[in-house]
């Protein structure tokens, strides 16, 4: 087999994309997630040197899709095994990978624990307003109003709360020092979504301690849209309630590994 | 190294120190809190990682990470912490990463108290956690014993990449006697080939426990139940105490079988031909042991801490041959030894041969 050769190479898999196909819906912006923490790590040249943690939840088996070292956590676990893994190989980048039912939900008790003792890790946190993997259930980030299968009449803020904001909520402690929240709804925030990961991983090589970047995620199939639709939904429905930016950027380091 | 005065938390946790623990991760509950406290000193001046974790669910992911990097690490805490734990437990023996386990028993359930108990048995040896997984299960019953068993745990951990767990009740824990703590011994300086560390030079490693495919799922498990029986058939341990010429035998673990090692040296002296032995690997359990002794035995006593739990591997392991009668104590209590004695004497009539029975005049 011969190459042809290129006059300017613009675009390849990143080395850290495993080339399979994904299980991901069509739509669905995990893969997008996926190739721009892939992006930033070749970027970064960490990849032997980087061992991911993925969730319970549609990215359980994200670890066939990133060419590095991966466990795979119970659901909610994530910080708290990413701690483990950080406190016996500190020079190691060490990041999870969740979604909003696995960080918000179930396992708020880690991420909140793992941001207050400053633990040194990056945190990837999807919000797509809902429990993909188990077929479209409400979830703490899900909006007022919004209609999912256990709030089949909308999600009714009386009974059922009104929408978690990590972002704000972490803000508050003093070990988590970058936090940001983007979207990956067109080209130009899915720019600024790399940006920010890249600023998060960079933000463990310091050593200045936890570093969260939200990402406002799209899930056609249980959102009842289709794939461009749901990309607007995310901009016209959720951005209002989920404001983009930063909020936290500390230089500062911490003093755990 | 000479004996020195030592609490049973207290040399738990330094022997794990000298068996090169690398990463302590816990949470404090009574009757367990001194080897955390312990820890919290030693680790950090040796340089080594200690984390006081925000729930027993935390700690025992903590170790779940710490333990898929291949370094040696352990968790303690007490039967409502372990209870807390066993979602992490089935996880870890889902993935066949080594891990040790100390669990202090106390009274339950819910939250029962902090006074010596052997109630978890069941959680531990049977597993409570779900899927079909064991593991081995080591059960001290004095404090040089819990201080050689925490090496031997971390030694099987490693060969058979499984969850060991030392059983104790608080008894052990909080008892002060005369002990002999090991020489420190180095840390390992290579990590297993599967662990994972980053993929430099060598393809990704993943730690996981999930095989979506029914198919895979199912290779594993075989896979797994096959380690299980070699295990089952390699790392059997238990004590004999006055076996010779028995025909009553007593089981018992723990503080449970050092009374009723007691109680069997008085019967003795009555002239009760009565044994004991005492499982110190509750599971593996001394199956066959205990079977050969059902061929010759008249009856059995088990004595536990709780209301019935052993009592059931050593009827498995009688296998009806004979009477297997029980007694135990619950809340917190610890039996006495004349309490066991008459459970004995009482065994002892009830089985009498009756070309044994005395007659009596008229």
């Amino acid at each position: 087999m011969t190459t042809t050769p290129v006059e300017q190479l613009v675009y390849q898999r990143p080395e850290a994309l495993s080339d399979v196909h994904t299980h991901y819906c069509p739509g669905c912006t995990h893969g997008v997630a996926h190739r721009l923490i892939a992006e930033v790590i070749d970027e970064l040249g960490i990849r032997e040197n980087t061992i991911g943690v993925a969730p319970v939840g549609c990215s359980v088996f994200c670890y066939n899709y990133l060419e590095v070292d991966f466990v795979q956590a119970a659901h909610g676990r994530a910080p708290a095994m990413a701690t483990g893994i950080k406190r016996v190989l500190p020079d190691r980048i060490v990041f999870t990978y969740q979604g909003d039912g696995d960080l918000a939900s179930i396992g708020l008790a880690e991420i909140m624990h793992a941001a207050l003792r400053g633990e040194n890790l990056t945190v990837i946190f999807i919000n797509n307003a809902i429990y993909g993997m188990t077929g479209g259930q409400m979830a703490p980030t899900t909006l007022p109003g919004m209609k999912t299968t256990s709030s089949p009449l909308g999600r009714d803020v009386e009974t059922s709360g009104f929408p978690i904001r990590i972002c704000e909520l972490l803000a508050t402690m003093e070990g988590a020092t970058y936090l940001a929240r983007r979207s990956l709804h067109n080209p130009t925030e899915i720019r600024k979504a790399k940006k920010a990961i890249k600023q998060a991983f960079e933000n463990q090589l310091h050593g200045y301690g936890l570093s969260l970047v939200e990402l406002l995620s799209s899930c056609p199939t249980n959102w009842d849209l289709p794939p461009a639709e749901a990309l607007k939904w995310i901009e016209t429905q959720m951005v209002p309630v989920y404001p983009l930016g930063d909020f936290k950027n500390v230089k500062r380091l911490t003093s755990n590994p | 190294m000479a004996k020195e005065l030592l609490k049973g938390n207290v040399a738990i946790a330094e022997a794990a120190v000298r068996a090169g623990l690398e990463a302590y991760f816990g949470y404090p509950i009574t009757p367990q809190t001194e080897l955390l406290e312990h820890m919290s000193k030693r680790m950090p001046e040796l340089g080594r990682a200690f984390v006081q974790a925000e729930s027993e669910v935390a700690a025992i992911n903590m170790v779940y990470g710490a333990a898929s990097t291949g370094k040696r690490v352990m968790t303690s805490s007490s039967s409502p912490g372990v209870s807390l734990m066993q979602e992490g437990l089935s996880y870890i023996a889902g993935s066949e990463v080594p891990a040790v386990v100390v669990d202090v028993m106390r009274g339950g359930p819910g939250l029962g108290n902090i006074a010596p108990s052997q109630s978890d048995y069941f959680q531990m040896v049977k597993t409570a956690g779900h899927g079909d997984y064991k593991q081995i299960v080591l059960a001290p019953a004095t404090v040089q014993e819990a201080i050689d068993l925490t090496l031997l745990a971390f030694d099987l951990a490693d060969k058979y990449r499984t969850i060991v767990t030392v059983l104790l009740d608080g008894n052990i824990g909080q008892l002060m006697e005369p002990a002999e703590l090991p020489p420190m011994r180095p840390l390992r300086q290579t990590l297993p080939e599967w662990a994972v560390s980053g993929a430099k030079g060598r393809k990704k490693n993943i730690i996981s426990s999930i095989h979506l495919q029914p198919e895979a799922l199912e290779a594993f498990n075989r896979k797994l139940q096959a380690k299980l029986k070699t295990i089952a058939a390699s790392e059997v341990r238990y004590k004999e105490y006055m076996l010779e010429g028995a025909e009553l035998i007593v089981a018992g673990f723990g503080t449970a079988g050092r009374v009723a090692q007691t109680a069997v040296k008085l019967a003795r002296a009555q002239g009760i031909p009565v044994g004991l032995l005492r499982p110190i690997t509750l599971w593996p359990f001394p199956e066959e042991r205990l079977s050969q002794l059902a061929d010759e035995a008249r009856g059995f006593l088990v004595v536990e801490m709780n209301a019935g739990q052993m009592i059931d591997d050593v009827k498995i392991a009688v296998a009806g041959q004979c009477p297997v009668e029980f007694y135990g104590r619950t809340g917190g209590m610890v039996p006495l030894p004349d309490e066991v004695l008459a459970a004995i004497a009482k065994l002892d009539q009830a089985t009498l041969p009756a070309s044994r029975i005395p007659v009596l005049n008229g």
